[in-house]
């Protein structure tokens, strides 16, 4: 009697599993990626809130929070023909490539997010791909620059990477026609920041593009702070211009340095610059004849009412200007936001499909689309300070 | 050749800075055998301190100086409570581990608290520049040099005439003997380690009125830079840890000077390494025997 019965339970107990497992291959070879239950959409965001890029971080988080706040207030984002709200996860990353790799793994496979805002290093970005590639969940970053972060290795585009920044090429390029062309500098010292690929890569672009004579190139790593003696060795070289691509930290204090060894010539740089902290560091009388490349102009209120909008709530949330990365990190969110209702859905390939097709949306940082390399196409503007103070913006096609 | 005499002044001016931390390491190693690595993040406090006070209070240059010397010398003395003082009688790795964790947790505990962000340091003191036969010198420049060599010179007199410095002489030669003649090596250990950081907590200051920039993570670099200074000097040897601190700033500024910035860094750990081969005992350092 209890042979047969345990034959039989055994037997319903095979059949059940089965039927378990048989429900779960139907339901995974109907649908990839990651969809939203219920009626919040989960965005993640894998980010260096600590350590070395800490504080490039926290203001991407800034302007992240930011737009979420803005787009739930506003009933949140329209999907079909329902308005979903959005649920964010913040993880940090620690500003390293393994923690990146796990925060990239848990958010997507976890936690089960739609899509992702991060990270903000080339490096740590790079270190992210494999697990959000293999869970189907596209990740935009607000400031990975090195145009190879969105291709493979065989030049194929990455399909769940994207970034809302300009890569190098375009900025160095930009940044070396502004030299040759608006400045008629005829010989350049290049100064650039050695310790990610950012400096490096814009250095590298602006060579290639400059026309004039290249008198000197150093380097120097982040958290320096004395560059004197580069400085006085630039100054005995007598150039026209100094191509500086580097952060604001850094670079605040070689203009503050430079002014003050008696070195007046034009310093250019590039969007790590944009923030008002430069000025600050440099102090308002040194900051002045500097330039910079930059997808986000203080001046864009005047012509752009998203970047108006922007730049009035964040002054009010956070008491201080807003700076580029929290524009870009603002406009990823938009991104996403843009792609989720063009495809009507939550499915994270879905969303990463749409991502690739974003044409002409309204962003803080100009009017985006994404190209077929998952660039955002946009209008890049030099800036121009003078007693620290942007006093001109000139758009540069 | 006025460039080269330039290039003189900046070193010596980035190297005053090393000098002053490389002293906090040096005593505390000569005493204890510990190399505390939170002691950059000492230099770090201080700057955060005199931040923090000026924009706060709108004290003078000086108030701020010296307020930041007291605060991180009690910050030094504290951590020696906490976490060296209970860790006496372990062997020395443990000490060693535990000095990089406190830094980690001044680290990362300022960045929590304060945010990682880069902030401008109130600029008390106006720049002015002096020029003489094309040489430009700056008077934060002299004033840094100044108070460096001023620190240098009261400790030296701390150490060699009073009673207290007899006393960190006697502990530092052998800890138990002292004991027996009536020094508690406890309190001799702690005023020690109160002295070096407030030594740093000035150069704190000072780097942040001379660089106008302070952040959580500025100790790091700085902290293993000082290091290596008061081991080319001789570690445990308070002379030789400000020449090696000056050795540093001029070795750092000429190999830029000639064009190898990428390098700066890297020169500097390779003298470690050359100094520890060829002279471990450092250009100051007495060859003691230890005994067993």
């Amino acid at each position: 009697m209890t042979n047969t019965m345990t034959k039989i339970i055994g037997a319903a107990a095979t059949v059940a599993t089965i039927m378990v497992m048989a429900g779960c291959t139907a339901k995974n070879s109907g649908t990839k990626g990651n969809e939203a239950s219920g009626n919040t959409i989960k965005i993640g965001m894998n980010m260096e809130l600590s350590g070395a890029a800490a504080g490039y971080g926290n203001q991407m988080k800034q302007g992240f929070d930011l737009a979420v706040k803005q787009i739930n207030a506003d009933g949140g984002v329209k999907v079909g023909d329902k308005k979903m709200k959005i649920k964010t996860v913040v993880q940090d990353n620690k500003s390293t490539t393994s923690g990146s790799a796990s925060v990239a793994a848990q958010l997507a496979t976890k936690d089960k997010v739609t899509a992702i805002v991060g990270p903000a290093t080339t490096n740590d970005g790079t270190a992210a791909i494999p697990n959000i590639t293999k869970a189907y969940v596209p990740s935009v970053s607000p400031s990975a620059t090195d145009p190879d972060y969105t291709l493979q290795k065989n030049g194929k585009v990455q399909t769940y990477v994207f970034r809302a920044c300009f890569n190098n090429d375009l900025q160095g390029e930009t940044a070396a026609h502004f030299a040759n062309d608006t400045l008629k500098a005829k010989s350049v010292a290049v100064l650039a920041d050695n310790s990610s690929d950012y400096g490096t890569g814009l250095a590298k672009a602006f060579k290639k593009a400059y026309t004039g004579d290249i008198k000197s190139t150093q380097y120097f790593s982040e958290g320096d702070k004395d560059f004197n003696a580069l400085i006085t060795s630039i100054k005995n070289k007598k150039v026209d211009a100094i191509y500086a691509p580097g952060y604001y930290s850094e670079l605040g204090l070689i203009i503050k340095q430079a002014r003050q060894a008696g070195v007046t010539v034009p310093i250019i740089g590039s969007d790590g610059m944009a923030d008002p902290k430069l000025a600050q560091i440099a102090s308002n009388a040194n900051a002045t004849n500097v330039y910079y490349t930059t997808p986000f102009s203080t001046k864009a209120g005047d012509t752009n009412a998203v970047a108006k909008k922007f730049m009035t709530d964040f002054k009010k949330t956070y008491h201080e200007d807003a700076p580029t990365f929290s524009a870009l990190a603002y406009d990823s969110v938009l991104m996403i936001k843009q792609a989720i209702e063009d495809s009507k859905s939550t499915n994270s390939v879905k969303v990463a499909k749409a991502l690739a097709k974003i044409k002409d949306m309204p962003a803080v940082t100009g009017t985006t689309s994404v190209d077929k390399n998952h660039d955002p196409e946009k209008p890049i503007v030099v800036e121009q300070l003078t007693n620290g103070k942007v006093t001109s913006a000139t758009a540069v096609k | 050749m006025h460039t080269a005499m330039q290039q003189i002044i900046n070193g010596l001016s980035l190297g005053s800075i090393y000098a002053l931390l490389a002293l906090g390491y040096t005593m505390v190693y000569g005493i204890i055998k510990l190399i505390n690595f939170a002691h950059g993040d000492v230099y770090m406090l201080g700057a955060f301190w005199g931040y923090f006070i000026i924009n706060k209070y709108h004290v003078d240059f000086i108030v701020a100086l010296l307020s930041a010397m007291i605060v991180t010398a009690f910050a030094g003395m504290l951590i020696e409570y906490l976490a060296y003082r209970p860790l006496r009688n372990s062997p020395r790795i443990t000490a060693l581990i535990t000095a990089i964790g406190v830094s980690y947790f001044l680290e990362n505990g300022m960045s929590y608290l304060f945010g990682a962000n880069t902030r401008n340091f109130p600029q008390v003191v106006q720049q002015h520049n002096y020029t003489a036969f094309g040489i430009s010198i700056s008077n934060i420049q002299l004033l840094i040099l100044v108070t460096a060599i001023i620190l240098m010179v009261l400790l030296q007199l701390i150490i060699q005439k009073t009673k207290m410095g007899t006393a960190m002489r006697a502990v530092a030669v052998d800890q138990e003997a002292a004991a027996l003649v009536g020094i508690n090596p406890d309190h001799v250990i702690s005023f020690t380690f109160g002295l070096g950081s407030a030594l740093a907590g000035a150069a704190g200051v000072l780097i942040g009125l001379y660089y106008n920039s302070i952040d959580p993570l500025m100790g790091m670099t700085p902290g293993i830079k000082a290091f290596v200074a008061a081991v080319v000097g001789g570690i445990g040897s308070v002379p030789g840890a400000a020449i090696g601190g000056f050795l540093i700033g001029l070795l750092e500024t000429g190999v830029q000077a000639i064009g190898l910035s990428a390098y700066k860094d890297a020169a500097v750990y390779v003298v470690l390494i050359l100094i520890l081969i060829v002279l471990p005992a450092g250009l100051l350092g007495k060859n003691v025997k230890e005994k067993v």
